[in-house]
């Protein structure tokens, strides 16, 4: 491309346009105020110099002939697919007036906010949210069922969140001498190359791999990974918590634990009452005692010790707690009850998954479990990345608690090459986060008690900050405890992509009052809307992004008709909302985020757009346990109640939940459902990434669909031989919730038990109204899979397994 | 034209992906409308002896592939190689990429039109 009005700009990606998680540098070229090609940054730590497919094709995307450039109000009936193109100036207005008088009859409660994945929206939809009033922001997939779940898991077990080290805090990436190549990576349950997903680029393993990472894969699906792994096991959907119990198993049974930190950060030695199976605490003891300080046994003057939570330490001198053992206390009202170490209760929970019952329950053999468990424990360092699976079952809480006790008990936690704790760059937050707050808050706790599951789950008031999705869609049918008239729904598409029972959805959204969607362009969702607001791709924004490195900026570079980023629309509406809304413009708003970083938004873009951390600050690694970073007290230890690992959680016994790892088996399988299963006998899982897609978008961008034009089943030859499908051909996907259509990929990277079928199928080049809403129901696997089946803490939703048959289409479905 | 055969693309096969990144890179360089592919991903299952399937990717330079001289001229490595995600293809003289496939296996040697 050789042309005289080239202008070439860095800047970040995130969110609309290649709509992944973002973070990568990319060089944009720029021609009279035209975006004409895209690079990746050589210069940037991130990708460098790499880019996506869906990022490469971004002209297609910005300058795509449907996308939404004006404001657009409804003007028939809701579905009817008329809208009538209309002034911000009439669209701010009209939103102000419509939603001040929810705000005014119901309370601001009774409007939901609704988001789709983490992305640039999140701090922009809470700004709105908590200036109009309302607590109700959502993340509308079922079970909150996308990484916050994992999040706060691992945050209950260590109270920071932790993710693979492949020198991503360090600006010289894989050369710095600070770093080391993981030996051996899990991964587990992840295609990351395809996607990038939960902030990790996913060629990073592939860039460990030729370093000579050992790769195990744990996928029921042969992905590349598993095809290139030096161990895969292929388990049953949704067997991940007992798999992981038989690692522990091995690595406990057979001497692998790293002992030394076992003995010095976890509360092992911390006793359990057996009369009432509960932490022993200090004040069991003594009157007056803390509740939040925990007892041991001192070996050496054979009486129970005080471990003080506050002090990280024990209260007196030279204490040696015991290990294992049973031992009887005196209570403060003169009886005595026995305890023991929770070391004995972890093993015995541990033990509870002899190889033999986890090969069964898993379906993988017991020799490869066994194999794999050592080549991990052996590997100094080592790391485990996992995806989604683990957060798409009910009881995504235990079976990340034992994956977090792998990395913990290896002594594979904050080191160099193993799991390494994720800090935002520089502590810079911009709001509500798993684990964390940022600068944009709601106005008063006393606002944050209607938020909708919060009176029910601990988690969504320790960790999570969003409604419960699956009650939101009841109460929105129940008007209990107070009803729902209005949502917000902003890059977010219930209907074609995010929402589980999808129809269910459609029912909910029509029973409101008014609705708003933000989006790029028409989607199922927005034909249900009142009112359309064009938003902008991050080429036509400025915005700030901390998660979790580099800090970085988005660069506003082009401009596309009256398309507006959300952080703009956002702005312009809680100013309306708030009369005390603190923020004058955008930039001051950035400026206040950035503040921890010493820098303004200005001078970060002077520096180039992005900076590292420097060593020595909270946010970069590594073993800051030992060094006093974790804590604001700057004591070493953790972020939880008892200042260390917490293999028993005290915050899942305050909650009334079971505080050890464990499995449970999910509500739809053959193992769960026999019945159900004679007469759907394949397990159907769901969720495999495409590298040209992104969830629910992309199929409206021609190089892209011309990769990947059809959704596809994946089935395995002897199963579509037994069905006698063909390769290419529709079938029927069908259970008891409902049927849709998918072409055959007959191939052996499934299980002969396994059917994968692809989500977020919708078609735009469709008739957008209803009843087809670009022919929705034709493909979205999400009518199979119901809501409501979150895990006991609210978290989880069985998306990777439920139960289906399959068949041919009959002639009149092979039209398209 | 000389120059055209003396330089190649050496594809490392063991690590592509199938991220199809290759194929939209080369889209955008030429703005291609969507029937016309300068390089091609293709996806292959093996079985083993073993019985184990194995996962295989390849990117396939097309017909259109011209090596990307407006690029090589100035210095830059053509579309495809440049944003490569796991960095498997690579651009040169063909002799020099000849001599690196007798260091590691699982590598093709394309010379394209």
């Amino acid at each position: 491309m050789s042309r005289k009005n080239v202008e070439i700009f860095r800047t970040t990606t995130w969110s609309a346009g290649p709509g992944c998680h973002g973070g990568c540098g990319v060089l944009a070229y720029v021609e009279d105020g035209r975006l004409v090609k895209i690079e990746g940054d050589p210069e940037h730590p991130w990708n460098q110099g790499r880019l996506c497919s869906r990022a490469l094709a971004i002209t297609q995307y910005v300058y795509h002939p449907n996308r939404l450039t004006h404001p657009l109000k409804r003007v028939g009936g809701r579905g009817e697919g008329k809208w009538e193109e209309i002034s911000w100036d009439e669209a701010f207005n009209l939103i102000e007036i419509r939603m001040k008088k929810i705000r005014q009859d119901h309370g601001p409660e009774s409007f939901i906010f609704a988001m789709g994945t983490g992305r640039d929206i999140g701090p922009w939809i809470c700004m709105l949210a908590y200036a109009y009033g309302s607590p109700n922001v959502m993340f509308s997939l079922s079970g909150i069922a996308c990484y916050s779940p994992r999040i706060s898991a691992v945050d209950t077990v260590q109270g920071d969140y932790c993710v693979i080290d492949a020198g991503q805090w360090l600006a010289d990436r894989y050369e710095s001498p600070k770093y080391k190549t993981p030996e051996c990576i899990v991964v587990w349950g992840y295609n990351i190359p395809a996607s990038c997903p939960d902030n990790i680029f996913g060629h990073w393993i592939i860039d460990l791999m030729k370093r000579g990472a050992k790769i195990i894969a744990i996928d029921p699906r042969l992905s590349w990974f598993a095809s290139r792994a030096t161990k895969w096991l292929r388990l049953r959907p949704g067997t991940d918590g007992a798999l992981a119990m038989g690692f522990l198993n091995v690595i406990i049974n057979e001497g692998l634990c790293d002992e030394g930190f076992v003995e010095k950060w976890t509360n092992a030695h911390h006793l359990i009452r057996s009369d009432t199976g509960k932490l022993l605490r200090q004040n069991d003891l003594v009157d007056g005692g803390s509740q939040s300080n925990f007892v041991v046994w001192d070996t050496e003057n054979e009486k129970p010790a005080i471990w003080d939570s506050d002090e990280v330490a024990y209260k007196s001198p030279n204490v040696k707690p015991a290990l294992k053992g049973n031992f009887e206390v005196d209570l403060k009202d003169g009886t005595r009850a026995q305890a023991r170490t929770v070391w004995d209760l972890f093993c015995e929970e541990v033990n509870k998954y002899p190889l033999g019952r986890v090969a069964e329950i898993t379906l993988v053999p017991e020799k490869d479990i066994r194999d794999a468990a050592i080549l991990y424990a052996k590997g100094k360092p080592a790391s485990i990345h996992w995806g989604v699976p683990i957060d798409m079952t009910p009881a995504v809480t235990p079976t990340a608690q034992a994956i977090a006790c792998l990395w913990c008990l290896t002594g594979n936690l904050d080191v160099p090459g193993g799991n390494v704790i994720s800090r935002y760059a520089f502590d810079a937050v911009a709001y509500a986060l798993p684990g964390t707050k940022g600068v944009i808050k709601l106005k008063s706790k006393e606002v944050d008690k209607k938020r909708i599951g919060a009176d029910r789950y601990g988690p969504l008031n320790k960790f999570i900050w969003r409604a419960q999705t699956d009650l939101v869609l009841e109460q929105i049918f129940s008007g209990d405890p107070y009803p729902i008239k209005g949502m917000w729904i902003q890059a977010c598409n219930p209907i074609g992509g995010i929402g589980m029972d999808p129809k269910r959805w459609v029912e909910a959204i029509k029973k409101l009052e008014f609705v708003v969607a933000v989006d790029l362009f028409h989607t199922p969702t927005t034909q249900l809307a009142d009112i359309v607001l064009p938003a902008a791709t991050f080429l036509e924004k400025d915005g700030v992004r901390s998660w979790w490195v580099p800090l970085q900026t988005i660069n506003k570079l082009i401009t596309v008709g009256e398309c507006k980023p959300d952080v703009e629309i956002n702005f312009e509406l809680a100013k309306r909302f708030d009369p005390d809304f603190k923020w004058e413009t955008i930039h001051d708003l950035f400026d206040a985020i950035l503040k921890p970083s010493g820098m303004t938004f200005r001078q970060l873009q002077e520096k180039g757009g992005w900076a590292m951390p420097t060593e020595g600050h909270p946010s970069t690694p590594y073993h800051r346990f030992e060094r006093g970073l974790l804590r604001k007290d700057g004591k070493p230890g953790f972020q939880t109640l008892s200042g260390k690992i917490e293999l028993y959680s005290s915050l899942r016994e305050e909650w009334g939940l079971e505080p050890l790892p464990h499995y449970e088996e999910p509500p739809f399988t053959p193992i769960s459902q026999p019945e159900l299963a004679k007469e759907y006998p394949l397990i159907l899982s769901t969720g495999r990434r495409s590298p040209v897609y992104f969830h629910s978008e992309h199929r409206n961008i021609p190089w892209l669909r011309q990769i990947h034009p059809h959704p596809l089943i994946e089935i395995h030859p002897k199963t579509a031989r037994s069905s006698g499908i063909t390769n290419g051909e529709w079938v029927w996907v069908e259970n008891w919730l409902g049927r849709c259509r998918f072409k055959a990929k007959v191939t052996p990277l499934v299980p002969e038990w396994m059917v994968m079928v692809e989500h977020g199928w919708w078609f735009p080049e469709s008739e957008g109204a209803e009843p087809t809403l670009f022919d929705v129901w034709k493909s979205n696997v999400n009518q199979l899979i119901p809501m409501g089946h979150q895990g006991k803490d609210g978290l989880g939703a069985p998306i990777k397994h439920m139960l289906c048959k399959v068949y041919k289409v009959s002639a009149e479905g092979c039209q398209s | 034209m000389s120059e055209r055969t003396k330089y190649g693309l050496l594809i490392d096969y063991e690590y592509c992906t199938g991220c199809f990144t290759c194929q939209i890179a080369c889209a955008q360089e030429y703005r291609r409308p969507k029937e016309i592919v300068g390089i091609h991903v293709i996806e292959m299952v093996q079985i083993l002896p073993n019985g184990k399937p194995y996962l295989s990717f390849i990117p396939f330079p097309t017909e259109n592939c011209s090596l990307c001289p407006s690029r090589t001229r100035k210095g830059l490595e053509p579309a495809c190689v440049k944003h490569c995600m796991a960095k498997c293809i690579k651009h040169g003289p063909i002799e020099d990429l000849a001599k690196e496939m007798t260091k590691k296996a699982r590598l093709a040697l394309w010379a394209p039109r």
